[in-house]
């Protein structure tokens, strides 16, 4: 379709599943077009950037996490600094930090940004829609252990439950915790149970059993 | 007097998580990255305090109306206008032709 | 070098301050007793940032802990449950 448009925005013609289009996509189209007619950046930028983010998914923060699972120093290296340790395994997040909180047998960590939807993209890709939702952001603040349990997360009284609200300038990675049997894994088994909502710290790991 | 703005919702009352999820549509995509874009170190046309705000000022009834996407292009496209990037002339004849395109291709699909 | 008015372990209460404007303190926590469990960095201020001018100089950000107990009047879980949030060092006043 629309052979006969000769310039740019050819390459933007929405998807077929984007129909019926709203105000909004129309806006969208038109701002990108404006952008790039007036030498703001190119379409090629544009595009690259979707492609960067693309690239972005929960796989690679798995790989991260199972790297700190199996060697205890690199372990130290994450919570020190997470960007320099990504990048030691070729992993580059950008130029906002991400801090990365380790679950324990003593604490589990939970991740919410009440006042928008900051989240460690660069890692792990972008927010699932439960992460924005209001229900989400009201609630896990004031009530984690609901919300926990909603998600089939039940952590014991004894473990404490801490929220981390990301409010700021850093974006925030929960370790968690190593599930029991897999002691002679290797990193790339090990990265199979780690999902995005363990490393957003909704649910643990998953267990060597349920895959 | 304490306000209490409409994005700051940490604490209220609210029904359960819906755990349900979609994919990223490309039109969606596109937002991110051109706010990305216009927000490079060497441009600096938008940045994500100004993205914010801006949301934040698209008041109470849009904030819930719109998806989440929908309030970032609403406030990227604000503050392009505020800064004199675009002009509302501008923006109102290329919303125009887009729809005029789509609707056309829309009715070629079909 | 910006001087960091706090330092781990400091106790430290959060304005009840409600400015009409753009803001990165939760509302929920205002008011509220913490401590300072970590120091986060020196970042330009955000409520600078948003109306488009630089935010410098850079303001000192901590991670603040606090005891949901605190929190919430009733929180229904066990006592040891906290909270963390990134607070500017602007919108935090020392407590002894």
């Amino acid at each position: 379709m629309s052979k006969g448009h000769s310039h740019d925005h050819a390459d933007y013609q929405p998807d077929i599943e984007d129909f019926p289009f709203s105000e909004r996509m129309v806006m969208t189209q038109a701002v990108a077009e404006l952008i790039v007619e007036k030498g703001i950046c190119t379409a090629d930028e544009l595009r690259q950037q979707i492609e960067l983010m693309d690239s972005k998914e929960p796989a690679l923060g798995a790989r991260l996490v199972a790297k700190t699972w199996v060697d205890p120093n690199y372990k130290a290296r994450v919570l020190d600094n997470c960007a320099k340790a990504a990048a030691e395994i070729g992993i580059d997040i950008g130029d906002i930090p991400i801090k990365a909180i380790e679950n324990t047998a003593d604490v589990h960590n939970i991740v919410v940004c009440t006042l928008c939807s900051c989240y460690p993209r660069l890692l792990i890709g972008l927010p699932p829609d439960w992460y924005k939702s209001r229900a989400y952001r009201s609630r896990a603040v004031k009530e984690p252990r609901k919300v926990l349990e909603e998600f089939g997360t039940h952590i014991p009284d004894n473990v404490e439950v801490r929220v981390h609200d990301s409010t700021a300038d850093l974006r925030y990675l929960v370790l968690p915790a190593r599930p029991d049997g897999t002691g002679d894994w290797d990193e790339q088994q090990l990265a199979r149970l780690i999902t995005r909502d363990s490393m957003v710290g909704v649910t643990p790991a998953k267990s060597p059993e349920d895959i | 007097m304490t306000i209490r703005r409409h994005h700051d919702m940490g604490g209220l009352e609210a029904g359960p998580v819906d755990a349900s999820e979609h994919d990223y549509a490309m039109w969606e995509k596109r937002v991110d990255a051109i706010v990305k874009v216009l927000s490079t170190p060497d441009r600096k046309l938008l940045s994500t305090d100004e993205l914010r705000r801006g949301i934040e000022e698209l008041g109470p009834g849009v904030y819930d109306e719109l998806s989440y996407y929908e309030r970032w292009i609403s406030s990227a496209t604000n503050l392009l206008l505020e800064k004199g990037v675009i002009t509302v002339d501008e923006l109102g004849k290329k919303m125009a032709e887009v729809e005029a395109r789509w609707t056309k291709d829309r009715e070629g699909a079909e | 070098m910006t001087a960091l008015r706090y330092s781990p372990g400091d106790k430290v209460q959060v304005r009840e301050a409600y400015p009409p404007g753009h803001v990165r303190t939760p509302f929920f926590v205002r008011g509220c007793v913490g401590e300072v469990q970590e120091i986060a960095g020196v970042y330009p201020n955000p409520e600078e940032l948003a109306y488009g001018r630089d935010g410098l100089p850079g303001v000192p950000l901590y991670r603040v802990s606090f005891k949901q107990s605190e929190v919430w009047d009733g929180y229904d879980g066990p006592i040891t449950d906290t909270l963390v949030i990134d607070i500017y060092e602007h919108w935090l006043e020392p407590r002894t």
